[in-house]
């Protein structure tokens, strides 16, 4: 019989949580309310005895000095309606978790098998609203139908009921073992609603590949062999559909692309992946010959380079925007805690030092109808940034750089970008760190969570189109606990050199991570029947795609695993031995004593042939817009430091710790007041040495409107600039892309997919352009490729978006530069030349345009500026450096001034140009998105050294610090064309986002 | 003379592990040994063996009953194994024997919820305050300007001028007690050693920012009578080097960052005692 215990605050004790939720109430619903407050709700299906309720409820579930506690007896009392929110039935429910692990201290024994406790919140509000209304708080604010269950009480009704009746959302498993064979012997219709009915995402050339491997006489006689008929199973055709997803198999990058460039040229291209991305890889390790840093790139989860001797660095990217458009707040922070386990699982192991992450939203404020389904953009906006909030900080992994862009076609889907990186000793036990292998006979060894029903379909769900039946089951609720003490055991497993092979349990579940484990020796062998799970009930094909979190697999070699299971043990942290690995050329799962899935490796992982995709190039022409002159741009500027863009993220980093574990140097926020922007971040990862790792970014989706390649382009050279700016070095520096595109597939549903397939192909082809150029290696990525919602009627497709991170090593940290002003008197220059590149920049969005003048980048010249830069700064000539991105030369004078809390006076007929001089105007300087620039601020005394260091290079000293608290510039007409207090700029920059 | 060792106990969500001990070994400690929580359960690791023990930041048990709390619960009826004694004997054994416990953030969270502080009369079982949600709802990191009591017993805050300068990072350190008794008595024994103040240390402050959490009377650290138990929302481990200062681009800076003498205070106290 399970019983309720509720806990309340004291009265005299603020309820900052239900001070939120009523604000939320006016700010999203408008509707008023006078107050609410909050209850939390343990509902223990145990068998405690009434002396052990009141225990527990007095100790671990309640806070004497602020809480109060009622057990069996409810508690609310002085509202108008009540809304209870709990879990669904099988989702993830941390607290639960931990309060039934609690109750074991407490009383001496862990829970029987079966117990549990689920956690629900009560809201209780008071104010005049109909029912209507509160089911609108529920169903609007409070409660993600998807994943939570609610229901709502008047007073008059709660009285009447005595309460909220004890409701257990437990699975109730029939316990169904059955494994089912599939006939694939049927029209290419019905092959269709195979695989479109089980979410199979498969078409139907790859059915008919599938269809055909079962006709083969000797894998029929094969399958004979160990008791398996003709028809697949639903296990094997489940295991094929991840293996063979686009979330894992990267079909459109591995796919024959015929390209035409819209000038009668065409182009065969054999995987872009290959063609492109590894080639830039390859050409630029060969051209730094013995210099070559790199260790390990793409072939594991996370790209390896050398750190110094004694380490090696590690980094991921990854996306998580299906989940986060569903559940936003359980889709990134599975997305943060998902990504930790890659740089976890790469080599032997890392131990992880940061993360990074830059989320693509909807304007928070969007005031239009949105299509049914959809959550609105201020929902995904609060759901991500607390997931990623709760995912990063509860692992104890600082969040050290992001960024947050908006775009209203986000709506249709969000991105999320979650980035980590470790390091790993170069060595362990003699034998490079970055390296791993699998000898047959070692054993399958899972180890953190349980499996459930959750994630079911996560890969192939994500490989297909945001749609009004979306399946519930493909969201995740991460557990960043389960996950923390997995690593504290693993990562001293590791160092005692207990197992040979480790690697995540991500999409695909066990179907990936074993099916790729087995590739390495050659096949395995694994009972899924001896799989812990959650709650019993799971069909076989289940236990091996689910995508429940916190899992790592294992090969231990079997002289190891009594050691490795006992320290597990001690650790409190389950571990169970699945099978072995085998060289039989064969993925062979068995529940019991049965067959359930028997498939060649060769057609697991080679049997797909690549797609053919049409791309076709066609450059959009926009309206150009007349720049009009103006006689003061000061309006303009403070307009684009209020935009989503630009304006201050504060209010969202200051919830990411970005300082755990001790190595922050350059931190998100400097300046005389720490709120100026940052460019980029360094970190120590070794307390006792001032050798530092530096990360920044690039992400500019708007550019794509105009040209894709420019828009890859420009993301680059911004991640380079950014990182160079703070005193990266350009001869240790990796680069990592994360392509998020619309579907670039031709169809009835996406007429333009050769357009935008042509698109992938030019971000692609400046991958290679300008990565050989700055001699940056990739090292890993990720491609997210059905970025739309379609539900029928209206089609969203997100812009097409290149993040390039950018990651490399300072040898002495105490060099770093910051953006802000130092000190009055010292002289301003801005490296790198401006041109009239105002196409779809900030400034002519903000005036309701796209434009064609998109910025290029010269790659030769950025380099000359970045290295002659580098060189002034390791000899300390550079008190500031702030880059020009969004906004121009204009917002980063800006900020750099604010932030240093000194003005700023400049003088435009001094910016090098470059083009036409008809082109040169005011706004033009002003807010032209020029690419590789830098606005540098050097003590008078090193100017003459910084313009030695810097000769050869296009810059110009263009004005100087100020004691005057007042940002100034100078027109061409010899006339002040801006001019504003440093407190205003400041404020209209801090403004739009401070109260989200 | 004694070798002053340092323990730090990590596990189930513990954070600063790492950045703790370095602290612990820059402030003079010959040992700081980092010890997952099994190893102390299992008996492998006994407090008996050390002098100061480190209760560091993090989120514990991912804070999921209120921060700490899960883990409080654990050291309350945890027991050693072989040893026949729970772990919570082995910590009032340390305190009877003259040592030393710094709880920081989580560990502050923890020492309050156990009892420990501010353990008024020497009841070091009894909750009597607690820590709690931000006034503003959010988790936040920033840097606060800390006043320091220099009538305050606590070992650690010795030869502080003024304050110190030091980096919050939570969502639960607003600071509450359970009557004006308990509030009162910490006042007059000058327990609440640190205060959120404005930059000058002239006056503590319940503005935000400067007062990040809405702490009653700011407080930001308190400690027991003896002055050998103390806990602070803010990271002393975090600021050991300039580097580390947010500003240290553009100010003057000397080398060693001022959280250190938390640690150099616990260390001399170790070697001149024991």
């Amino acid at each position: 019989m399970p019983h309720r215990i509720e806990i309340t605050l004291k009265d005299e004790v603020r309820d900052p949580r239900g001070e939120r939720i009523k604000r939320e109430i006016e700010h999203f619903l408008h509707l008023n309310v006078d107050q609410v407050r909050t209850i939390d709700v343990y509902t223990v299906d145990a068998q405690l005895s009434p002396e052990e309720l009141g225990q527990v409820a007095a100790g671990p579930f309640s806070d004497p000095v602020i809480q109060n506690y009622s057990v069996g007896k409810p508690a609310a009392s002085g509202f108008d309606y009540l809304v209870e929110v709990g879990f669904r039935a099988g989702v993830t429910d941390n607290v639960g978790r931990t309060a039934g692990e609690a109750i074991g201290y407490l009383l001496g024994r862990p829970l029987a098998s079966g117990e549990g406790v689920y956690t629900s919140v009560q809201y209780l509000i008071s104010g005049k609203l109909s029912r209507e209304d509160a089911e609108r708080i529920a169903t609007g604010l409070l409660c993600n139908t998807l994943i939570q269950r609610y229901q709502i009480l008047d007073a008059a009704s709660f009285k009447a009921q005595g309460g909220v009746a004890p409701f257990v959302p437990k699975v109730q498993g029939e316990a169904k073992v059955a494994v089912n064979s599939v006939n694939l012997e049927v029209s290419d219709e019905e092959l269709m609603r195979i695989s479109r009915d089980g979410v199979l995402a498969l078409t139907l050339d790859e059915m008919k590949i599938i269809q055909a491997h079962y006709r083969d006489a000797k894998v029929l006689e094969a399958r004979k062999s160990v008791g398996l008929g003709a028809a697949p199973t639903d296990v094997e055709l489940e295991a094929l559909a991840q293996t063979w997803s686009e979330h894992c198999k990267h079909k459109i990058f591995s796919a024959d692309v015929s390209y035409e460039d819209g000038e009668g040229n065409r182009e065969e291209i054999k995987s872009l992946f290959k063609s492109f991305i590894q080639k830039t890889t390859a050409d630029v390790r060969a051209a730094l010959g013995a210099k070559d840093y790199c260790l390990s790139v793409f072939k594991d989860n996370a790209g390896v380079i050398r750190f110094n001797d004694d380490w090696s660095l590690v980094f991921k990217v990854e996306t998580h925007n299906s989940p986060s458009a569903l559940d936003p707040y359980g889709g990134a922070l599975t997305g943060i805690v998902g990504v930790n386990r890659d740089p976890f699982g790469t080599g032997k192991g890392a131990k992880l030092i940061f993360n990074t992450d830059v989320f693509c939203f909807a304007d928070p404020f969007y005031g239009k109808e949105l299509p049914k389904r959809l959550l609105h953009p201020r929902r995904i906006y609060e759901g991500v940034v607390e997931g990623v909030e709760h995912g990063g900080n509860k692992s104890g992994i600082p969040t050290v750089n992001g960024s947050l862009v908006f775009d209203d076609r986000f709506a249709g889907k969000p991105l999320v970008f979650c980035g980590t990186a470790g390091i790993m000793p170069a060595k362990i036990k003699d034998e490079p760190s970055h390296q791993k292998r699998i000898v047959p006979g070692d054993l399958i060894v899972m180890t953190g969570g349980r499996i459930g029903k959750d994630g079911i379909h996560g890969a192939t769900f994500s490989s297909e189109e945001l749609n009004e039946n979306s399946p519930v089951s493909a969201v995740q609720i991460g557990d960043p606990i389960t996950q923390k003490r997995m690593f504290d055991f693993l990562i001293r497993a590791r160092d005692k050199g207990l197992y040979r092979f480790i690697t995540d349990n991500g999409a695909g579940g066990l179907s990936s991570s074993i099916g790729e484990m087995s590739e390495e020796c050659g096949g395995c062998q694994l009972d899924l029947s001896l799989a812990p799970l959650k709650y019993p009930g799971l069909a076989p094909w289940e236990i091996l795609i689910s995508e429940a979190q916190e899992r790592m697999s294992l090969a231990v070699p079997p002289e190891n695993i009594d050691a490795f299971m006992e320290m597990a043990k001690r650790f409190n942290v389950e571990a169970t031995v699945l099978g072995s690995f085998t060289d039989s050329g064969i993925f062979h799962m068995l529940y019991g004593e049965k067959t359930v899935a028997y498939l060649p490796l060769s057609f697991m992982h080679a049997g797909l042939p690549p797609m053919q995709i049409p791309a076709r190039w066609a450059k959009p022409v926009h309206e150009e817009p007349a720049v009009a002159e103006a006689a003061d741009y000061t309006g303009d500027l403070k307009g684009l430091l209020s935009s989503l863009n630009i304006c201050s993220k504060e209010s969202v980093v200051r919830r990411y710790d970005h300082e755990v574990q001790g190595g922050s140097v350059v931190k998100p926020f400097t300046g005389v007041d720490n709120d100026g922007p940052s460019d980029a971040a360094v970190v120590r990862p070794i307390l006792d040495s001032f050798e530092a790792v530096v990360v920044g970014h690039g992400i500019c989706p708007r550019y794509s409107d105009i040209d894709a390649y420019d828009m890859a382009a420009n993301a680059i050279d911004e991640g380079l600039r950014n990182y160079v700016a703070v005193g990266g070095s350009l001869d240790l520096l990796a680069g990592l892309d994360n392509f998020c595109w619309c579907d670039p597939i031709l169809s009835d549903r996406t007429p333009d997919g050769p357009y935008k397939m042509a698109q992938l192909v030019r971000a692609n082809k400046a991958l290679y352009d300008y990565c050989t150029v700055f001699s940056m290696p990739l090292i890993s990525g990720k491609d997210s490729m059905k970025n739309d919602f379609y539900d029928g009627t209206t089609k969203i497709s997100i812009p097409p978006t290149l993040l390039f991170s950018v990651i490399g090593k300072m040898e002495d940290a105490r060099l770093a530069v910051t953006m802000d002003a130092k000190r009055a008197g010292d002289q301003v220059y801005l490296l790198g030349a401006t041109a009239n590149e105002l196409g779809a920049s900030e400034y002519l969005a903000q005036k309701g345009y796209v434009g064609n003048n998109v910025p290029k980048v010269d790659a030769n010249a950025a380099l000359a500026t970045y290295r002659a830069y580098h060189g002034a700064l390791n000899a300390g000539l550079v008190a500031s450096c702030h880059d020009l991105s969004d906004g121009g030369l204009a917002v980063a004078a800006a900020e750099s001034a604010f932030a240093g809390g000194f003005g700023m006076e400049l003088d435009l007929a001094k910016v090098p140009f470059k083009g036409d001089a008809a082109d040169k105007k005011d706004a033009v300087l002003l807010f032209s998105e020029s690419a590789s620039r830098l606005l540098v601020t050097v003590r008078a005394e090193k100017a003459e050294a910084f313009e030695k260091a810097l000769a050869g290079t296009t810059f110009a000293k263009i004005g100087a610090v100020t004691e005057a608290k007042n940002v100034s510039v100078k027109g061409l007409s010899g006339k002040v064309v801006v001019n504003s207090a440093i407190s205003e700029l400041k404020a209209a920059w801090q403004e739009p986002l401070k109260d989200l | 003379m004694t070798k002053a060792k340092a323990l730090v106990i990590t596990g189930n969500g513990t954070n600063c592990e790492m950045e703790a001990a370095h602290a612990c070994r820059l402030g003079g400690f010959d040992e700081a040994r980092i010890a997952h929580i099994s190893e102390l359960m299992s008996g492998e690791v006994s407090l008996d063996d050390y002098h100061f023990l480190n209760l560091t930041g993090g989120f514990l048990d991912g804070d999921d009953l209120g921060s700490a709390k899960a883990q409080a619960n654990r050291l309350r009826y945890a027991a050693v194994q072989g040893k026949g004694e729970l772990l919570v004997d082995q910590i009032s054994r340390f305190i009877a024997d003259g040592k030393l416990i710094l709880g920081v953030c989580n560990g502050f969270q923890l020492l309050v919820k156990m009892g420990m502080l501010p353990a008024l009369g020497g009841d070091y079982l009894k909750q009597t305050a607690t820590l709690t949600y931000n006034a503003s709802g959010r988790f936040q990191d920033r840097w606060c300007y800390l006043k320091c009591d220099a009538a305050s017993p606590s070992l650690y805050t010795r030869g502080i001028e003024g304050g110190v300068y030091l980096p919050v990072r939570h969502g639960e350190g607003k600071f509450l007690v359970d009557d004006a008794k308990t509030l009162e008595a910490i006042e007059a024994k000058h327990l609440s050693c640190l205060k959120y103040s404005d930059k000058h240390y002239a006056a503590p402050t319940m503005e935000f920012p400067e007062n990040p959490n809405g702490s009653v009377n700011a407080i930001a650290g308190i400690c027991d009578e003896t002055g050998r138990v103390m806990g602070l929302m803010p990271h002393p481990e975090a600021f050991v080097h300039r580097t580390q200062h947010p500003r240290w681009t553009r100010e003057e800076l000397p080398e060693e960052g001022e959280g250190l003498i938390f640690f150099k205070n616990a260390a001399k106290y170790v070697k001149e005692n024991f």
